[in-house]
C-alpha cells in the first residue's frame, strides 16, 4: 500500500459523508477511522511481541495458551453465613466451575467482628461473614482444598484471614505445599479506589512483605498478591489510567520485598494481576497486551530478575460490573458476554463473568449459572480458545497496545516525579485523576455524547423488574453473632491471650508476623482481636475525603 | 439580597468503600451552584447529623452500596428529627431495590437514585426539594 492510495482513500472517506457521533474509545481516546501498515512504520514485531511463552510475553505467557489449558472459570461468591457460602461454592463445582473465589462482607474486609458497631447492617450482606477458624472451617467444609484453587478477595486484613485458611488446612492434614490460591492481599489499591484499609501504608506493606517471604518457604504454589486494576476501573478511572497505576502499584511492591532483602525470585513468579474487562472491545484487549509487554521489559530490564518466571504478568479478568445497568437487567448478559470475550482475547488466566442482576443484588443462582454458561459458550462453542492471540498483527490491536504503553510510561514518570505510589496516594494524585475522569464520563452520557443502552438511550418506560433477586435475610447478622459468641465462650481464652501477646511483641519488633498470626488463627482468636492488637502497635488510617 | 446557596452534606455511611457516585453527584451538585461538604468514608449516623446541625444544612444525601441503606436511613432520619433536622431534605442513592424504596418513603425519604440516573434529573431534584418549610 503506497502513501498515496492512503492519501486518496482518506480524501474518498472524508467525503463519504460521516455519522454525527462520538468516535472516541470509552475511555475518551481518539481513534482514527481506519489503521494501516503506516501505524505501524517503526513498529520492531520480533522486539515488540514476540511469540506466545518468549519475551516480552505481549501474545501470551504460555506457549501453547488455550490449546494447553483454558483459563479458569472463577465465579466471586460469597453471602451470608459460611454455611450458606458452602452451598453456594458446592452448587458452582457441580455446575462446572473449576476454581473458588471468596467474597467477604464488609466488617471482615475492615477486619471487624460481626458485633463491632460500625458494621451493624452489613454483616453476610455483600460477602460471607468470617470471626474466626471455626468460620473457615465451616466455609470450605467438604471442599477438596487441595484440588480446588481457592482466590480470596481480601486485603487490609489479608494475612490473619489467610493464618485461619492455613489453620483450617492443618486441621484437616492438608500439606501447605499443595494448596493453590491467590490472596488479593493488594493495599495500594484500597488506598487508591477500593477504600478499605486499617493501618496506614507502611505497617501494610510490611504485612505484605511477611506474607511473601513466609509462602516463599512454606506455601510455594500459592500467588501472595493479586495486583488490581479492577478496583481502580470501577472506580472511574480510563483504561490507560487503570493499566498504569496497577502495574506502578506492582512496582511499589516489588521494589518493598527488595528493600526488605527478598530475592527476587523468591516472590516475584508469585505475584499475579487482576483487571477489568470493559465495554471497549478493541481498547480492553490491548490493555492486557500492553501489561504483559510492561510488565515483563520493568521486571527484566529495570529489576533484574533472570528466571523468566519472574518476568510473567499473569492475570485474573473480571467483567466490568460499573458497566452493567439496573434497566432492563437482562441485557447485561450481552454486555458481559462481549467483555468476557476481550478477556478472553486478552489472554487472560482466568475469569469472572458478572451476573445480569449484579446492579441490583448479589446473584441469584439463575443469574450465576447465565453467568458461568457465558464462558462456556466461549470456550467450547465460539472457537475462540483454538488459536493464540487471534489479534496479533491488527494494526489497529498493536496500534493501541503501543499507545496504552505510551499512556502507562507517562504514568509512570508522573507518579515518580510526585515521589512514588504512596506519595502520590497522600497527595490524592490518583483519586482526583478517577475522580475526574469518572465525572467526565458520567457528563458524556448526560449529553449523550456516550450512550449507554437502556440508561441514556434505548428506554423502556414504566419497566418493571422481571428477574428473581437474592435476598439476605436481617437474621444472618443475629444467627452470625450468635456463633461468634459461642465460639469466644467454648476457647481457652488463656490461650488466645498469650497468642496475642506474642503477636504485640512481634509487630513492635521486627520479626515475620505470619508465625504469631497462624498461632492466634489456630487459638481461634477473631479477626478483630488480631486487627485490634496490630492497630495498638500501628494506628489507624484516615483519608482526606477528596473529590 | 444575594440568594443563599443550597448546602448539601454528602456522606458514606457505615464500611462501604463506593465513592465513586458520591464524589460524581458532589462534582455536579458543586457545578450546579450548590455548596457541598462531603464528609467521606465510614461516617456514622451520628457523625453525619453532627455535621448537618453545624452546617446548618439543607439536604442530606446518603450514598449506600453495601445493603446497610434501612439501618442507616432509618438512624439518620431518627437523629435529624431529634436534632430539629426534621424539615430538611433526606436522599442519597446507591444500590437500593424497589421494594425498599416504598419503605424508605414511609420514613420521610421520598426518593433515592440509582445507577444510571441523570444528573441533571438529580440536581433538579434537589433544587426543587431543598426549600425548608422555616424558611
Amino acid at each position: 500500500m503506497s502513501k498515496t492510495s492512503n492519501a486518496a482513500w482518506k480524501k474518498r472517506y472524508e467525503e463519504s459523508g460521516l455519522r454525527e457521533a462520538d468516535f472516541t474509545s470509552i475511555s475518551g481516546r481518539p481513534l482514527q477511522p481506519l489503521y494501516t501498515r503506516e501505524d505501524l512504520a517503526d513498529f520492531d514485531p520480533d522486539a515488540g511481541l514476540g511469540l506466545p511463552g518468549d519475551y516480552p510475553y505481549t501474545r501470551g505467557v504460555h506457549p501453547s495458551m488455550y490449546r494447553g489449558k483454558l483459563w479458569t472459570m472463577r465465579q466471586f461468591a460469597g453471602m451470608g453465613t459460611p454455611d450458606q457460602t458452602n452451598e453456594r461454592y458446592r452448587f458452582l463445582l457441580e455446575k462446572g466451575q473449576t476454581g473458588l473465589s471468596v467474597a467477604f462482607d464488609n466488617p471482615t474486609l475492615y477486619g471487624l467482628d460481626s458485633d463491632h458497631a460500625l458494621g451493624a447492617g452489613e454483616v453476610g450482606k455483600t460477602g460471607v461473614a468470617v470471626d474466626t477458624l471455626a468460620d473457615m472451617e465451616r466455609l470450605f467444609a467438604g471442599i477438596p482444598l487441595d484440588r480446588v484453587s481457592t482466590s480470596m478477595t481480601i486485603n487490609a486484613p489479608a494475612a490473619w484471614i489467610f493464618a485461619m485458611f492455613l489453620a483450617n488446612a492443618e486441621k484437616r492434614g492438608i500439606p501447605f505445599a499443595k494448596l493453590r490460591g491467590t490472596l488479593q492481599n493488594d493495599i495500594l489499591k484500597e488506598y487508591i479506589a477500593q477504600k478499605e484499609w486499617i493501618f496506614p501504608p507502611e505497617p501494610h506493606l510490611r504485612l505484605i512483605t511477611d506474607l511473601m517471604a513466609f509462602c516463599a518457604a512454606e506455601v510455594p504454589q500459592w500467588n501472595t498478591i493479586s495486583i488490581s486494576g479492577y478496583h481502580i476501573r470501577e472506580a472511574g478511572s480510563t483504561a490507560g489510567q487503570e493499566l498504569a497505576f496497577t502495574l506502578a502499584d506492582g512496582f511499589c511492591y516489588v521494589e518493598h520485598a527488595l528493600a526488605a532483602g527478598l530475592d527476587i525470585e523468591d516472590f516475584a513468579p508469585r505475584l499475579s494481576f487482576f483487571f477489568n474487562s470493559h465495554l471497549d472491545f478493541f481498547e480492553e484487549i490491548a490493555k492486557m497486551r500492553a501489561a504483559r509487554r510492561i510488565w515483563a521489559r520493568a521486571m527484566r530490564e529495570k529489576y533484574k530478575a533472570k528466571n523468566p518466571r519472574s518476568w510473567l504478568c499473569r492475570f485474573h479478568v473480571q467483567t466490568a460490573g460499573c458497566s452493567l445497568t439496573a434497566q432492563q437487567p437482562e441485557i447485561n448478559i450481552v454486555r458481559t458476554a462481549l467483555e468476557a470475550l476481550a478477556g478472553v482475547l486478552g489472554g487472560c488466566q482466568s475469569l469472572h463473568t458478572n451476573s445480569m442482576d449484579e446492579a441490583l443484588a448479589l446473584p441469584s443462582e439463575k443469574a450465576v449459572e447465565i453467568a458461568l454458561r457465558t464462558q462456556q459458550i466461549i470456550a467450547f462453542e465460539s472457537g475462540a480458545a483454538n488459536v493464540i492471540d487471534p489479534l496479533g498483527g491488527s494494526y489497529y490491536i498493536e496500534k493501541l497496545t503501543n499507545g496504552l504503553e505510551e499512556e502507562a510510561e507517562r504514568y509512570f514518570r508522573k507518579i515518580d516525579e510526585l515521589g512514588g505510589v504512596v506519595k502520590a496516594i497522600e497527595l490524592g494524585f490518583f483519586q482526583r485523576e478517577i475522580t475526574r475522569a469518572a465525572y467526565e464520563y458520567q457528563m458524556a452520557l448526560s449529553r449523550k455524547k456516550k450512550f449507554h443502552v437502556g440508561v441514556n438511550d434505548f428506554v423502556n418506560p414504566g419497566q418493571t423488574l422481571e428477574i428473581p433477586l437474592l435476598e439476605i435475610d436481617e437474621a444472618v447478622e443475629r444467627d452470625q453473632v450468635a456463633f461468634l459468641r459461642r465460639t469466644k465462650s467454648e476457647r481457652d481464652n488463656g490461650a488466645v491471650r498469650e497468642g496475642l501477646e506474642a503477636l504485640k511483641r512481634a509487630a513492635a519488633g521486627g520479626r515475620n508476623l505470619m508465625p504469631p498470626l497462624l498461632e492466634c488463627a489456630r487459638r481461634y482468636v477473631t479477626l478483630g482481636e488480631m486487627s485490634d492488637e496490630l492497630t495498638a502497635v500501628f494506628g489507624k488510617y484516615r483519608e482526606q475525603p477528596f473529590y | 439580597m444575594a440568594e443563599r446557596k443550597i448546602k448539601v452534606i454528602i456522606a458514606k455511611p457505615g464500611l462501604d468503600g463506593h465513592d465513586r457516585g458520591a464524589k460524581v453527584i458532589a462534582r455536579a451538585l458543586v457545578e450546579a451552584g450548590m455548596e457541598v461538604v462531603y464528609l467521606g468514608l465510614q461516617q456514622t449516623p451520628e457523625a453525619v447529623v453532627r455535621a448537618a446541625v453545624e452546617e446548618d444544612a439543607d439536604v442530606i444525601g446518603l450514598s449506600i452500596l453495601s445493603g446497610a441503606h434501612m439501618t442507616n436511613f432509618r438512624k439518620v432520619r431518627e437523629l435529624m428529627v431529634a436534632a430539629g433536622l426534621g424539615d430538611r431534605l433526606l436522599t442519597g442513592g446507591g444500590i437500593i431495590p424497589t421494594k425498599d424504596q416504598a419503605k424508605l418513603a414511609e420514613l420521610g425519604v421520598d426518593r433515592v437514585f440509582g445507577p444510571g440516573d441523570d444528573l441533571q434529573e438529580i440536581v433538579e431534584y434537589i433544587r426543587r426539594n431543598a426549600r425548608r418549610e422555616s424558611a
